[in-house]
């Protein structure tokens, strides 16, 4: 019985972080709801235990169906029949699996049929899926959409669509269009309000969506009739049985096959307004958008940790020259590489998740009751850093995950480039993770105001002025340095005072904070558990050596060199 | 319509990790050196009852398992999944119990349950694989028996369509109400643990395991009576002591040999036509396929 969940010490080490105990109590409003469900935990141990328990099914689920069907899947894959979307057959079975067992709608409220789970354990959740199969995963994580419902609908909207989702209603966000991906403020997907039927009807077309003929859809769409920005966006809900939305082709993708990306074409799609008009790309978009990436955050950790496991499995079997070729400098320092990355990518992970559940559970307080100072302070301080953390998560991950990806396949050698072993899909599953939900470099845009403006200097001051234990304090006081020489850098790059300029060096400068944050995170994990201790060790003297290369780049650049970056 | 079904299912030490002292001296299995699981083919039976369950809501699932106190965590693993309710057979005076007794212990304990539809098994435990406990518990219920059934096609009001497998392929049969039903291994599966009764039913414990519980849930088990799992002994079933345990147990065992398959059992082949034509006559003179 292969238990994805119980095979992975690491995830239940982030489940036991300190910072747990408050996010629990605060999601579980001091543990009160258990007179009310026979489900909800009585105290912090318990809610753990449920934690655990659940993550157990998940691991056994991923490792016993979901893991097994993915080669199917990937060959299968959706098929278009009459305009609609028809699973493969793998993929069904998947969803059906884990919708009977619960598994759905795990961060909803119990009184919407939910988990009442924080983030930390349903983005664990998602890692597992995703490790088993990343492009499953997208349509499981899409359940997303019914946090954005929760958050922002109206009472009524909620009662409506909710409760699906524990019983199985699959879920879309509807946002790109042919001219509108990167910038969506080009959304032009029209929505009419119809007076007298007291409706609102969507008309267009949207392009790129990932499980796009779902039961519940979230779509974006132009309300505001002559305007042109975001401004005149507005979101709206549609249910798939009013039958108005034809799919009009299923994208032939690289990887991530499982998962049906459509083509949709609106056709007076009746529909409900989410919140108020033109909050949708500002404020709704936005926020779905940051769950998205905390969840492509997952996925990457997740298809990092499988091609991880194919690449040490193989490289412990495969003999070359007489022993097996983990033996050699090359592969295990490659391996040795690799684990060490995904300990950083998960730090980060759960870390950002942590800093996500923290200004949540106030947020939802917050509907029930006003927030007393120390309260606010905490939830804004909170919703600050997750907001600074999720695009470095989103963009770091990404990227190792495709290293790591690269790696596993590099060590397959021959074999690997094959379609004979799971890599070459993880590799080409791998490769959607620094596009969708931003860009890689979009993610460098979002992340560079927090670069200019302090905030990862601030936070960087916060790990630092953390106790460790002695034999810590060298790795420490390396730390230290990195963080003065990251502001320094910052600041040699700014004072010429040409934004152009710090677009240029801005991914630098990102990944240089990236792995002050990462090394910090590690430091912390080293010294609650010494399983940490040779992955910190190996990060910060790599962090460090990448920095300097970086500062030295820096150091010999000037904004009159742009224009040689220009030459074609 | 509603049913009741009884499932039958035992706790069995996990026989893909044996090791060196996995018997006694005395030839009986050593349970505490091997990791306890619910037995395969028990776990397939659970699934048609919760099929039956889920066709016609309302219908009761109550377990039955006989072991150590420890065995109730298969009364916690049904419950897991739908199962309404269990009770753990439990008392020193089962132990050294073979498959007379056994099926003498667990008639009476069925009996207890009337009125009854169902009463569902695995066909075998993997520790013992003698098959017989399913069939000779029928017996004594007399009950009409229905043994390898792999999927229960059809339920009227007095009847059931089942599907076996047999040797050669399946057979289907139609049986009378109440029936029991062993189950095989290749039925489907059972489901997975269910999220929310998982965290419902984590802390249903027996009496006995209550005593060694650290943590006070007095107040909790007040509140929810299901949380208590029932221990039925020997009293309990008002059961003749001399047919239980090594006294009630006719079968006696002699000798255990370790069985070494030796290497001239196997025949190295490769991929060539020839060879593969050869495998082909093979396995059809042995009837494994064709």
């Amino acid at each position: 019985m292969e238990n994805y969940y119980t095979d992975n010490p690491h995830l239940k080490f982030q489940l036991q972080h300190p910072l747990m105990e408050k996010i629990v109590r605060l999601k579980e409003l001091n543990y009160s709801e258990h007179e009310k469900f026979d489900y909800a935990p009585l105290d912090y141990e318990d809610a753990l235990d449920s934690y655990h328990k659940v993550l157990e099914i998940v691991g056994e689920i991923c490792g016993e169906v979901i893991g097994p069907n993915a080669e199917s899947v990937d060959h299968e894959g959706p098929q278009l029949i009459n305009n609609e979307v028809q699973y493969a057959l793998g993929t069904q079975e998947n969803h059906d699996v884990l919708t009977k067992a619960g598994l759905i709608g795990m961060s909803l409220p119990r009184q919407y049929g939910g988990l009442n789970f924080p983030m930390v354990p349903y983005v664990m959740a998602a890692e597992l899926v995703s490790r088993a199969d990343a492009g499953f995963a997208n349509i499981w994580g899409l359940q997303d959409c019914a946090e954005t419902l929760h958050e922002f609908a109206s009472e009524e909207i909620k009662n409506e669509f909710l409760p699906r989702f524990n019983k199985g209603a699959t879920a879309a966000m509807d946002l790109t269009e042919p001219d509108a991906g990167s910038d969506l403020q080009a959304v032009q997907l029209k929505a009419t309000y119809d007076v007298q039927k007291d409706t609102w009807f969507l008309n267009g077309v949207k392009r790129f969506i990932t499980n796009g003929d779902a039961d519940i859809s979230l779509v974006l769409a132009r309300s505001e009739e002559g305007t042109t920005d975001a401004r005149g966006l507005s979101l709206f809900v549609y249910d798939r049985s009013n039958n108005a939305v034809s799919v009009r082709r299923i994208e032939n993708k690289l990887g991530i096959k499982g998962s049906p990306t459509c083509e949709l074409v609106f056709k007076n799609a009746p529909s409900k307004l989410v919140g108020e008009t033109k909050l949708g790309l500002i404020k709704y978009v936005m926020s779905l958008m940051n769950s998205a990436r905390l969840g492509v955050g997952a996925q990457s950790v997740g298809i990092a940790e499988a091609a991880y496991r194919e690449a040490i499995k193989y490289a412990r079997e495969r003999e070359q020259f007489g022993k097996a070729i983990i033996q050699y400098p090359a592969v295990y320092e490659m391996l040795t590489l690799m684990r060490v990355k995904i300990d950083g990518i998960r730090t980060l992970l759960y870390e950002t998740a942590r800093f996500v559940d923290m200004y949540k559970a106030y947020s939802l307080i917050q509907h029930d009751r006003k927030l007393d100072s120390t309260e606010r302070d905490e939830m804004k301080y909170y919703q600050k850093n997750a907001d600074v953390l999720t695009p470095l998560l989103k963009l770091i991950s990404s990227e190792y995950c495709n290293q790591i990806a690269y790696d596993a396949l590099q060590i397959h050698g021959g074999t690997g480039y094959m379609k004979d072993f799971p890599v070459e899909r993880l590799y080409r599953d791998a490769r959607i993770t620094t596009i969708y939900e931003g860009t890689s470099q979009l993610q460098v845009v979002a992340a560079i105001r927090g670069v200019t403006n302090g905030a990862y200097v601030k936070l960087l001051k916060e790990h630092a002025a953390m106790p460790v234990k002695p034999e810590f304090e060298y790795l420490k006081s390396i730390l230290e340095k990195m963080t003065d020489q990251f502001a320094k850098t910052v600041e040699k790059v700014t004072e010429f005072t040409d934004n152009e300029y710090i677009d240029y060096h801005a991914r630098r400068l990102v990944e240089m904070a990236g792995n002050v944050i990462i090394g910090f995170l590690l430091l912390g994990d080293a010294n609650r558990d010494a399983m940490y201790t040779k992955s910190t060790d190996i990060f910060i003297r790599k962090g460090r050596a990448e920095n300097i290369a970086t500062v030295s780049y820096i150091n010999n650049s000037h904004p009159k060199d742009l224009g040689d970056f220009k030459m074609i | 319509m509603k049913y009741r079904i009884v499932v039958l299912a035992k706790q069995v030490p996990d026989t893909r990790n044996v090791g060196k002292d996995a018997m006694k001296a005395d030839g009986t299995v050593n349970r505490a050196a091997l990791p306890a699981i619910f037995n395969p083919e028990d776990l397939n039976a659970l699934e048609q009852a919760l099929r039956i369950k889920d066709r016609f809501p309302g219908s009761e699932i109550i377990v039955l398992t006989m072991g150590p106190f420890r065995a109730a965590e298969i009364i916690r693993e049904s419950l897991y999944r739908g199962a309404d309710r269990g009770y753990l057979i439990t008392d020193r005076k089962f132990a050294g119990s073979d498959t007379l007794a056994t099926s003498y212990a667990i008639s009476l304990a069925v009996k207890k349950l009337e009125p009854y539809h169902f009463v569902i098994s695995g066909r075998q435990a993997i520790d013992g694989d003698t098959a017989q406990v399913g069939p000779q518990t029928a017996e004594k219920l007399h009950l009409p028996q229905v043994t390898y059934a792999e999927d229960i096609l059809d339920i009227e009001k007095d009847s059931v369509t089942i599907k076996r497998r047999i040797e050669m392929g399946v057979e289907i049969v139609k049986s009378t109400l109440p029936v029991a039903i062993t189950v095989h291994g290749s039925a489907p599966s059972c489901r997975a643990r269910l999220a929310k009764l998982v965290m419902k039913y984590k802390h249903a414990r027996t009496i006995t395991e209550l005593q060694e519980e650290t943590k006070d849930y007095t107040d909790l088990y007040s509140h929810r009576p299901y949380l208590q799992i029932d221990e039925w002994t020997v009293a309990d079933l008002n059961a003749d002591a001399e047919m239980l345990g090594l006294s009630g147990s006719p079968t006696k065992v002699k000798k255990i040999e370790n069985v070494v398959l030796a290497h001239k059992e196997s025949t190295r082949l490769t991929a060539d036509d020839k060879d593969v034509e050869w495998l082909m006559q093979e396995l059809i003179s042995r009837h494994v396929i064709g």
